[in-house]
């Protein structure tokens, strides 16, 4: 195993410092070139390497999506759109697509409401650091982690069984004789999972708010005060509008993330108890079902959603700088 | 400072009540992970036998959990998780170091070589950010395996890269550009001027000026993508587990945990200890560099 263990670090160092030598060695030789030659080279040798990366690590791969999106599962048979036909009219991906609104609708809501709701009382309290370290740390949780984390707190046993996992312990507790299996529950099973996702992500919700409600100018703030305005009315009145866009930005960098919501759902049911989302059936269908068309068309269908989400996102965050 | 204004918005939610809904969410938001490290820590028979919180009534600690995970596969691998870790470190540094080092180059060539084109090309790596990585998977995968070929000529062989980690760092590396030239350009670009002109009158060459005034001066910008990157990549499961196919040569941590999330549900000291290895070393990133990590992380929420 040791030997193993110093074969894979090699290979790492070796990667690394021939990299960079060979960068450095090719920097040193162009260095040496004169006048305009010289400007060519350092376009050349400077950004080529970024543009190469990126033809044919994203564009090319993504036009060649949408082209087998067009073919059958080994891409020797034209079907036109008959994979979308086919993600539209099937009862399992309608379920699919069905699950995926409900994760896009219900998760970014309560992120961004109960990041809010935190926001506006945490700077109050007494060591409000800690507060808002404990609750930001899951952000730095792989997601693969989070899920095992989760898949313990709802692991099931029979309730005459000593119980192992925390939830159904707590509604032992509480008085709940037989609580269900909850991962098995559908619908209920989508909730517990998007609850991972909410705990993941409203750490971030709470943080980036809470920056924008801090740079709500005072003279504002004092202005709505003199003019009567107090408590909830100040803050429906004054500080929504002040963070919009704000509010907007969360909003939407959670439901991207969301849309692309994959190793939540492969690590805790692999889609499976009506769980199934956009991503990982995309993955099934690329790398368990080897069917490049399907998986072309699901993964169109992807980018289509995050589309105007990212320009929306993007737009406003131009705004709110402009503003400021 | 706190204006009487301020104070005054603060008062009218404030209440005991607001301190204890805040106390709760902190709660919430910690004894699931806490769960996590305690259930690692216990032996196996205290596990399968009892809720973890028993433990606090019964406090019985053992690091036999972590040895068995790491070491005697506990997971019907002959070396345990010890070769997915070695893979996730080796994963993650080049992964890390490729793309920061291509993007400040072409950040550079961006802010400081303008050339006919130069904006546009900069928006197009702008814009790729919109593109999903579910887009460029099976091309990329076909691509790496069986090379390119146009009506039977071969214009890109099969390079026999499986096995190995090269597919993985260059797919991290393709992936993480268009943000990282994105955020390095904003920051390359606001570098002093003077400084810049004045090594170039002196002779000296765009690479030098790269190498010696713009990489030392962009470092504030590198290590927050650094620290982001790191964790991206670190975390990462849809890349880690397409470009190498969870084989124990060179598949990463989160491929292995989320097949035996599947498969060992029963073995909770083992899955525990195995998902805590995983999850320490974001957590001590978060605890020692948390103003890089929050920046870093704010700055590329919307990757992927």
């Amino acid at each position: 195993m040791w030997a193993d263990t110093s074969v894979k670090f090699g290979n790492m160092f070796g990667a690394v410092a021939g990299f960079l030598g060979v960068l450095l060695l090719l920097f040193y030789l162009a260095g040496a070139a004169r006048g305009r030659l010289s400007r060519r080279l350092a376009i050349l040798l400077l950004l080529g390497p970024a543009i190469l990366l990126l033809l044919v690590g994203i564009v090319i791969p993504a036009i060649r999506t949408i082209y087998l999106s067009l073919f059958n599962e080994d891409s020797t048979k034209f079907l036109g759109a008959g994979n979308y036909t086919w993600a539209f009219g099937n009862s399992d991906i309608h379920q699919v697509l069905l699950n995926t609104l409900l994760w896009i609708v219900v998760a970014p809501l309560l992120t961004t409401g109960l990041g809010l709701v935190l926001a506006l009382l945490v700077d109050r309290l007494r060591g409000q650091a800690i507060y808002k370290s404990l609750i930001f740390m899951p952000m730095a949780i792989s997601f693969v982690g989070a899920s095992i984390i989760w898949k313990f707190v709802y692991a099931y046993r029979d309730p005459s069984q000593p119980q192992i996992g925390l939830l159904s312990q707590i509604c032992l507790w509480l008085g709940w004789h037989h609580p269900p299996n909850w991962i098995l529950s559908h619908p209920l099973n989508n909730f517990l999972l998007m609850i991972i996702m909410i705990w993941v992500q409203t750490g971030f919700a709470m943080v980036v708010l809470s920056a924008a409600i801090k740079a709500i100018p005072e003279d504002i703030t004092e202005a709505a005060v003199l003019d009567g305005a107090q408590g909830w009315r100040l803050f429906r009145n004054v500080t929504i509008p002040m963070i919009r866009s704000t509010i907007i930005v969360v909003l939407t960098t959670v439901m991207i993330t969301t849309l692309k919501l994959f190793d939540i759902i492969r690590t805790m049911t692999g889609g499976n108890f009506g769980t199934q989302v956009l991503a990982n059936e995309m993955y099934n269908q690329a790398f368990t079902e080897f069917n490049n068309g399907r998986a072309g068309a699901l993964a169109v269908l992807l980018f289509l959603a995050v589309v105007p989400l990212v320009a929306y996102n993007v737009a406003m965050l131009r705004k709110e700088r402009g503003i400021r | 400072m706190a204006t009487p204004t301020r104070t005054g918005v603060r008062r009218a939610i404030s209440s005991p009540l607001a301190s204890f809904a805040v106390l709760l969410v902190t709660v919430v938001w910690t004894v699931p992970t806490l769960g996590l490290l305690v259930t690692s820590l216990r032996p196996q028979q205290d596990v399968a036998n009892t809720g973890w919180w028993d433990f606090f009534a019964h406090p019985h600690l053992t690091l036999a959990n972590y040895h068995d995970v790491l070491f005697n596969g506990g997971f019907g691998v002959q070396d345990g998780l010890m070769p997915y870790l070695v893979n996730s470190i080796a994963i993650t540094v080049p992964a890390t170091i490729f793309p920061i080092v291509i993007a400040s180059m072409a950040a550079y060539v961006l802010a400081w070589i303008p050339f006919r084109g130069s904006d546009a090309i900069f928006f197009v790596i702008f814009a790729l950010q919109v593109v999903p990585l579910q887009m460029a998977l099976v091309p990329l995968l076909q691509l790496f395996s069986g090379g390119a070929h146009i009506g039977g000529v071969t214009i890109f062989p099969a390079l026999g890269m499986g096995g190995t980690y090269a597919p993985v760092w260059i797919a991290h590396t393709m992936f993480a550009l268009p943000l990282a030239v994105f955020l390095l350009h904003n920051f390359i670009a606001q570098l002093p001027r003077d400084l810049i002109e004045a090594a170039r009158v002196d002779g000296a060459s765009h690479f030098r000026v790269f190498r010696s005034i713009v990489l030392p001066l962009a470092t504030p910008a590198l290590a927050s993508f650094a620290i982001f990157q790191f964790l991206w990549v670190w975390n990462d499961l849809l890349v880690g587990l397409t470009f190498t196919g969870g084989a124990p040569e060179s598949a990463p941590m989160p491929s292995r945990l989320a097949q035996l999330s599947g498969s060992f549900g029963d073995h909770w000291e083992i899955l525990t200890a195995g998902a805590f290895v995983s999850v320490v070393v974001p957590l001590i990133v978060f605890f020692s560099l948390q103003r890089y990590f929050v920046r870093g992380l704010l700055a590329g929420s919307v990757k992927g």
